[in-house]
């Protein structure tokens, strides 16, 4: 076993042990905390896989940003040091089950199938090929998508910013007792 | 780096899902929920990478692939954290079981 083997299981034990924490321990903060865990696990193994750029990515936009906005709403509506009440026994008996059995069907269906690489030519990834790759026009380029997403982004923003928006004193004390 | 075969980076990455799968059952608490759906487009983002690394070394898809997603991820959180407080001032609680108002 070469050291890149090794530093790969010990990535993915890593990775899947701060996951299972994260959605089975009870104190919601800790949870959150487990989660950044995970998500740079996964930046560590894109590393490992030498795509420093999306590495990069990763880390910028799940840790700093949506880990950040997690935190926030969860500083903003519940009490973080309260634990969460214990999921109901037979629910969680039944989820486990489906999981485990999910799993060994996706596990056996992997390992029954042999993977053949189409050509053998090695990966190098820079950054300037995705650069012009993404803003290309002609065949494989990315342009349309990537103008797609930039509207959808900015109509994300604008929806957060509506739907957050404080709401009148009046008309929101009318919804209270319209649900009351 | 070779020594390492893709189905094995692919059973880490369908372990990962399935957890996401069992948080998304056992929590109610909306914003655990909004956790699990995170560490599962997380695994869907390294299968498209080792696809991509492994079987079709000279093109890039995948990578674009990936990126879209964190995108998408990162525009859905956004949303979803809106409407979660939103719904915490009028209903001050973020637990699933309470906002039944459009159950039946």
């Amino acid at each position: 076993m070469s050291p890149a083997t090794i530093i790969f299981y010990i990535i993915s034990a890593f990775i899947l042990v701060t996951g299972l924490l994260a959605v089975t321990t009870r104190k919601i903060f800790r949870a959150s905390i487990w989660l950044l865990f995970s998500l740079i696990g996964i930046a560590a193994l894109y590393f490992w896989m030498q795509l420093e750029f999306l590495a990069a990515v990763q880390i910028i936009v799940y840790v700093g940003g949506i880990v950040v906005l997690i935190i926030f709403s969860i500083f903003l509506t519940i009490k973080s040091g309260e634990e969460m009440p214990k999921p109901i026994l037979i629910r969680s008996i039944f989820s486990a089950l489906a999981v485990l059995f999910g799993t060994g069907f996706v596990v056996r269906i992997i390992s029954l199938y042999t993977f053949k690489p189409i050509s053998t030519t090695a990966f190098n990834l820079s950054v300037n090929q995705i650069g012009t790759q993404m803003l290309d026009t002609k065949d494989f380029g990315y342009l349309l998508p990537f103008e797609l997403i930039s509207i959808l982004l900015l109509a994300a923003m604008i929806g957060c910013i509506v739907i957050a928006l404080k709401s009148n004193d009046k008309e929101a004390t009318t919804f209270q007792n319209s649900i009351q | 780096m070779s020594e390492v075969p893709l189905t094995h980076i692919l059973f880490l990455s369908t372990c990962l899902f399935f957890i996401g799968i069992y948080g998304l059952f056992t929590r109610r608490n909306m914003i655990t929920m909004l956790m699990s759906i995170e560490l599962m487009l997380n695994s869907v983002n390294i299968n498209f990478v080792a696809f991509n690394k492994y079987l079709y070394p000279e093109k890039l898809d995948g990578i674009f692939f990936t990126i879209f997603v964190i995108t998408i991820a990162a525009a859905e959180a956004a949303v979803a954290i809106a409407i979660i407080i939103n719904l915490y001032r009028s209903h001050h609680s973020i637990d699933v079981e309470d906002a039944t108002e459009m159950k039946y």
